[in-house]
C-alpha cells in the first residue's frame, strides 16, 4: 500500500491518440447553426480552418480554440473541438494557461482586430514575447462589427464611422509589425477571399513550434464592405498584392513584370519592363532570416505609396517556446532535488516538538 | 567573571526592534523569533516596514519595526504595547515611543544619536538629556561603536562592519532573555556560507553582543519565559502568506492534479508567489503574467485544461480581476482567488493591514455572480482556509475568494503541523465517459462535470455568454436565463450545508456576542479573555465563512441581546449581517492600517456591558 505520508506531484495530465486518425472537413462542425451576418468573410475562414483541420494530424479531441469577444469571437461554438469563447481581450491569456497546463494540446486563438489589438494588446504582445506555442488567427476587418461599427486599432486615419464622424484622427496599428517587434516566431498575412492561400498559412502555423500570428483580411460586408476589395479583386489583384515565397524574388503584377528590390533599407518599386532592372536585382525573399528587419520592411508596405500588399510568411524563425520551458525547468529540479514531498516540505526548518 | 544576575521569570514579553529599513531590523526580529519559538514558546510577530525600499537614513518615515510578543501561554496577538525598544537611531525611538508601556524598557543605540541624526528625527534637544524618557527604563549602550570595536581584526569596510550592528543587538537580547544563539549561528553560517569574512563579522557581532550583557554592570536582571503549554505535536513558525502557498500546495497534492498559480506581483501578496515559485520539484507552474487580467485569465485557462486554477493578489488587483471572475463563476470551473487586503481604496496604504475588500469579494461584478468568500483568522489559519477554499471550489466547481490580510499575511504564529492523513480529502473526479454528457448536467452539489480537453468524445464549447441548461448551446431565452440564475446561486448556498457550523465560545446565549472575521480573531479572543478573568460574560463567534455563512447564523445570532461586530472597515460585515438577518448589530470600526489593539476591543466591550455581568 502506498505510504499515505509520501505525496507526490501528479503526472501531466490529457493524452494524445498515438496512431493517426482520419478525420474529414465534417467532423470538425459542431453541427450548431452559424450565425454570422449573411456574405460575412467568416464563412469563408471556418471553410477553410474544417478543410485544413484534418490535415495537421492532432486527434480533435487535442485541439483547443479561445476566442474573446467580437464576431470572429464565436468562432470556437462552430468547430467540433474543445472550445472556450473567454472576455473581451483576453483569448491570449486564456490561451496560454491552458497551454502552460497542458502543452499536449494544441492551442488555436479566434480573435479580431479590437478583441487582439484593442483591449487585449497586453496580452498579445506578451504571448509574443514569450513565445507561447499559440496559433492566432487574427481576423482583421479593421471595424468593430458586433457593436454595429465604430473604428478600430487597425481602422485607416481619417475613417468615417458612428463613432469618428469626421474621420478617425488615430493612426492604425499594422498587426504584422506588431506581432514582429513582439517577438512571435511565425508571421503571416492571408484572406478570407483566397481560400487555397489561407489553407496553405493555417497548414504552416499548425506545423510551427511557437507563436504563430496570421493576420487574415476579412471583410465585414455590413460595416466596411469592400475594404479589401483592391486585393480581392481579380483585376486589381494582380497589381496590389505580392505574395511571398522563400527564396523567391518580390515579383507581381498582371505580366509579372513587376518588382521590388532593396537598395540598403529602402524597398524601390522596379519595372521590369523598362530594360533597366531584371529579376536578379529582386530582393530574394528568406522567411527564415534571422534578422527581423526586412520582414519588417515588408509589413511597412501597406502604409507605403503604390507598394503592394505582401502576403504569406513574413517570418518564421526557431525559438525555444514558453510551454516547453516550463517543463524543462521542472524536470531540471526534479532532477537536482528531487521529486517533492510534502511531508519533508512542511516538516522543513526549524521544527519544535510540544508533547 | 561573570556577574552575580537575577533571573526573573515572566508570563509574557512584547519586544519590539526598530530602525532604519536598512539596519535590518526585519531580519533581526525573524532570528529572534525563530529562537524564541525553538524554546517552546507561544508567540505572535508583526513586521511594520514602510512603502519605500530604502528610505533616506534616520528619517522618521523610513523607520522599520519587527515586534514579538511570546509567551508561556497561548497568545492569539503581536500585543497592544512593548514592553521592550530596541531603539537603534532617534527616529525609530521617536516613531515608537509613543507606543510602549509607561514603564517599558528602551535599549538605546547611543552611536547613532548625533546631530545629524538627532535633526532628522526632528529633536531639537537629545531625548536622553531631557525629561522624554522619564520613567521609561532607560538603557543606553553605544551598539555601533561597540560592535565596530568587536570587529577590529576584520578586513571588512567600515561600511560592512556598521552593518553588523544589527546582530549585536540580537545577542545582547539573546543574553537578556536567556536564550540560545545556536540557530542563528548555523544561520549566519549558512546564509554567508560564500564569505568566511562575513561568517566571522556577524558571528562576533552576536557573540560581542551576547558578553556585553553578560560581563557590564549595566543588567542586573536576566529574563526567561517558560514554554507554553501548547498542544501536543510538532511546530513550526509560519508567516500567513507562506502558510498560504503551502496550503495551496498541499491541496493540488491531496487533489492529485497539478497546481497552476497565475499572478502579478502586488504588495502584501507577493510573497505567496515566491513561495510557490521556490516548489518546482512538486511540478507547480508558475506564470507570472503581464498583468493582474493575463493572470487570472491564465489561470482559467489552466483550470479549464484540468489544473488547480489559483491567482494571488491584493485589492487592487482583486478589482482588475472582476470580470474574470465572472467568466470563471459563469464558466463554472474551479478558481481560487487569493485577496490579501490592503489599505484602500486605490493604492491606499500598500504595506498596511485593512479588511475593506469583503463587499468588493461579495459583490463587485456585473451580474447576479456569486462566489465562495472565505476567510482566514490568523497566519497559520491561511494553511487550512487555502486548504478549505480548494476543496470548495474543485467540489462546487465554483470561483473561491480567500479573504487574509497584510496583518496575518506578514505575522507569523507557530503552526501545528498537521500528520498528511488529517487533512481533508479532496477527490476530483475528471469527466471521461462520453455516453449522456453535456457540460451543464449537475450532481448532487449541482456542480457540473469538469471534462477537460484530451478526453476523446468530451469536445464541447463553454464560455461567458448564457448556456442552455444542461446541453451548454448559447442560449438567449429567458425562462433559461433565470433558471441559470437560480442555479448558480442555489449552489453556492449549498456549500453552506458543506462547512462547519458557527462555533460559540463562551455562553451560546446572553448579553453579548462579539462577532468577528478575519483577521481580528487574535484581538478579540484576547480581549475576551481578559474581560472574562475580570468578571464579564461574553461570547466570541468569528467567521471564517463569509459567503454562504454558517447555516446556523442565525440561530446564533437571534441569542444575544447584543451583538458587536468589530472590523477593519467602516462596517461591511455588519452591513452583510443586518441585510441578511434583519437585526441590529452595534459597529466597532477602525481603519487606520492597524490591527485593533485588544485594550481597544476591551473598552469597547465594557462600554456596552458597563459593569461586570459574569456570576
Amino acid at each position: 500500500m502506498e505510504n499515505n505520508n509520501v505525496i507526490t506531484p501528479p503526472d501531466s495530465i490529457g493524452t494524445r491518440v498515438e496512431q493517426p486518425v482520419k478525420y474529414t472537413a465534417k467532423d470538425f462542425s459542431s453541427g450548431l447553426e452559424v450565425r454570422w451576418c449573411p456574405g460575412c468573410g467568416d464563412y469563408s475562414i471556418l471553410a477553410q480552418v474544417q478543410r485544413t483541420a484534418p490535415e495537421i494530424n492532432v486527434p480533435k479531441e487535442n485541439m483547443v480554440w479561445v476566442s474573446g469577444i467580437g464576431c470572429s469571437s464565436r468562432f470556437p461554438y462552430y468547430m467540433d473541438t474543445f472550445g472556450f469563447h473567454g472576455i473581451h481581450g483576453r483569448a491570449a491569456a486564456i490561451a496560454s494557461g491552458v497551454k502552460i497546463a497542458n502543452p499536449k494540446l494544441s492551442v488555436w486563438v479566434a480573435t479580431g482586430d479590437g478583441d487582439l489589438l484593442s483591449i487585449g494588446g497586453n496580452h498579445f504582445i506578451h504571448a509574443c514575447r514569450r513565445n507561447m506555442d499559440l496559433k492566432i488567427m487574427l481576423f482583421n476587418n479593421r471595424i468593430y462589427g458586433l457593436t454595429k461599427g465604430q473604428y478600430s486599432p487597425t481602422s485607416e486615419k481619417g475613417k468615417k464611422t458612428k463613432s469618428s464622424p469626421h474621420g478617425s484622427i488615430d493612426f492604425p496599428f499594422k498587426p504584422v509589425s506588431v506581432a514582429l517587434a513582439s517577438g512571435a516566431t511565425f508571421v503571416a498575412r492571408s484572406m478570407d477571399r483566397d481560400p487555397k492561400h489561407l489553407q496553405a498559412m493555417m497548414a504552416r502555423a499548425a506545423e510551427h513550434k511557437g507563436t504563430a500570428m496570421i493576420e487574415i483580411y476579412q471583410n465585414c460586408n455590413i460595416f466596411n464592405d469592400g475594404a479589401f476589395l483592391h486585393l480581392t479583386e481579380k483585376e486589381l489583384k494582380d497589381e496590389n498584392v505580392v505574395y511571398l515565397e522563400h527564396g523567391k524574388p518580390l515579383l507581381y503584377g498582371h505580366n509579372k513584370n513587376k518588382g521590388i528590390r532593396l537598395n540598403g533599407l529602402t524597398p524601390e518599386l522596379v519595372d521590369l519592363s523598362k530594360g533597366e532592372f531584371s529579376v536578379s536585382d529582386l530582393w530574394v525573399h528568406d522567411e527564415h532570416d534571422i534578422n527581423p528587419a526586412r520582414a519588417f520592411i515588408l509589413s511597412q508596405f501597406i502604409e507605403m505609396e503604390h507598394f503592394p500588399t505582401p502576403l504569406g510568411i513574413f517570418s518564421q524563425i526557431q525559438k525555444s517556446t514558453y510551454d516547453a520551458d516550463v517543463e524543462e525547468q521542472i524536470a531540471e529540479v526534479q532532477k537536482t532535488k528531487g521529486i517533492g514531498n510534502l511531508k519533508k516540505l512542511l516538516y522543513s526548518g526549524n521544527t519544535w516538538k510540544i508533547e | 567573571m561573570a556577574k552575580d544576575v537575577e533571573i526573573q521569570i515572566l508570563d509574557d514579553v512584547t519586544v519590539r526592534f526598530a530602525g532604519d529599513s536598512g539596519d535590518g531590523m526585519q531580519l533581526t526580529g525573524a532570528q529572534f523569533t525563530n529562537t524564541t519559538a525553538l524554546a517552546g514558546n507561544d508567540l505572535s510577530t508583526l513586521p511594520d516596514y514602510p512603502a519605500e525600499i530604502r528610505a533616506p537614513a534616520g528619517t522618521l518615515y523610513g523607520v522599520s519595526g519587527f515586534q514579538l510578543h511570546f509567551s508561556s501561554s497561548d497568545i492569539q496577538t503581536p500585543g497592544d504595547s512593548p514592553d521592550v525598544l530596541i531603539a537603534m537611531n532617534p527616529a525609530a525611538l521617536k516613531v515608537n515611543l509613543k507606543d510602549l508601556k509607561p514603564d517599558a524598557t528602551i535599549i538605546v543605540n547611543t552611536s547613532a544619536f548625533d546631530s545629524k541624526n538627532l535633526r532628522l528625527a526632528e529633536y531639537a534637544v537629545n531625548p536622553l538629556d531631557d525629561d522624554t524618557l522619564n520613567g521609561y527604563n532607560v538603557i543606553q549602550v553605544p551598539l555601533t561603536d561597540l560592535t565596530m570595536k568587536s570587529l577590529e581584526e576584520l578586513r571588512l569596510s567600515n561600511k560592512e562592519k556598521e552593518r553588523c550592528k544589527n546582530f549585536f543587538a540580537l545577542g545582547l537580547m539573546f543574553w537578556l532573555y536567556n536564550r540560545e544563539v545556536d540557530a542563528t549561528i548555523e544561520w549566519i553560517e549558512s546564509k554567508f556560507k560564500k564569505d568566511a569574512v562575513l561568517v566571522q563579522a556577524n558571528k562576533n557581532a552576536l557573540y560581542a553582543g551576547y558578553y556585553y550583557g553578560e560581563n557590564t554592570e549595566i543588567f542586573s536582571t536576566r529574563y526567561h519565559v517558560e514554554p507554553a503549554k501548547l498542544p501536543a505535536g510538532t511546530y513550526r513558525n509560519i508567516q500567513g502568506n507562506e502558510a498560504t502557498a503551502l496550503g495551496l500546495l498541499t491541496a493540488s497534492l491531496r487533489a492529485g492534479i497539478p497546481l497552476f498559480l497565475g499572478s502579478y506581483p502586488i504588495t502584501p501578496a507577493s510573497e505567496i508567489l515566491h513561495e510557490l515559485s521556490r516548489h518546482k520539484d512538486f511540478g507547480v507552474k508558475i506564470f507570472q503574467a503581464e498583468d493582474e487580467i493575463g493572470a487570472i485569465c491564465a489561470a482559467i485557462g489552466a483550470s479549464f485544461a484540468g489544473s488547480l486554477g489559483l491567482t494571488t493578489t491584493s485589492g487592487p488587483g482583486l478589482s482588475l480581476k472582476t470580470e474574470a471572475i465572472g467568466l470563471a463563476l459563469m464558466t463554472e470551473l474551479p478558481l481560487v482567488i487569493v485577496d490579501v487586503q490592503r489599505g484602500g481604496p486605490s493604492t491606499g496604504l500598500p504595506t498596511k493591514t485593512e479588511q475593506a475588500d469583503l463587499l468588493q469579494a461579495m459583490y463587485a461584478r456585473n451580474g447576479e455572480s456569486p462566489v465562495v468568500v472565505l476567510s482566514a483568522n490568523s497566519p497559520a489559519d491561511c494553511f487550512f482556509m487555502a486548504i478549505e477554499a480548494c476543496r470548495i471550489a474543485i467540489k462546487f466547481m465554483v470561483p473561491v475568494i480567500l479573504l487574509t490580510d497584510g496583518y496575518i499575511a506578514n505575522g507569523s504564529e507557530p503552526l501545528r503541523l498537521p500528520e498528511i492523513d488529517e487533512l481533508p480529502e479532496i477527490p476530483v473526479n475528471f469527466r471521461t465517459d462520453p455516453e449522456g454528457f453535456y457540460p451543464y448536467t449537475r450532481d448532487e452539489n449541482l456542480a457540473r462535470p469538469w471534462a477537460i480537453p484530451g478526453t476523446k468524445g468530451l469536445e464541447h464549447r463553454i464560455g461567458g455568454l448564457e448556456k442552455k441548461n444542461i446541453q451548454g448551446g448559447i442560449s438567449y431565452d429567458t425562462d433559461n436565463h433565470e433558471l441559470m440564475i437560480h442555479l448558480r446561486q442555489e449552489k453556492v448556498n449549498k456549500v453552506a450545508f458543506d462547512i462547519p457550523d458557527l462555533a460559540v465560545d463562551g455562553d451560546s446565549e446572553g448579553d453579548l456576542l462579539v462577532l468577528g472575521w478575519g483577521s481580528t480573531y487574535g484581538a478579540i479572543r484576547e480581549a475576551i479573555t481578559h474581560l472574562r478573568k475580570k468578571g464579564y460574560k461574553v461570547s466570541q463567534a468569528h467567521f471564517q465563512y463569509l459567503n454562504p455563512m454558517p447555516k446556523n447564523t442565525g440561530e446564533v445570532l437571534s441569542k444575544f441581546k447584543n451583538i458587536l461586530v468589530p472590523e477593519l472597515n467602516l462596517g461591511q460585515c455588519a452591513t452583510l449581517l443586518r441585510n441578511q438577518f434583519l437585526i441590529p448589530v452595534i459597529q466597532f470600526n477602525k481603519v487606520q492600517g492597524l490591527p485593533f489593539k485588544v485594550i481597544e476591543l476591551e473598552n469597547k466591550i465594557i462600554e456596552i456591558l458597563g459593569v461586570p455581568n459574569g456570576k
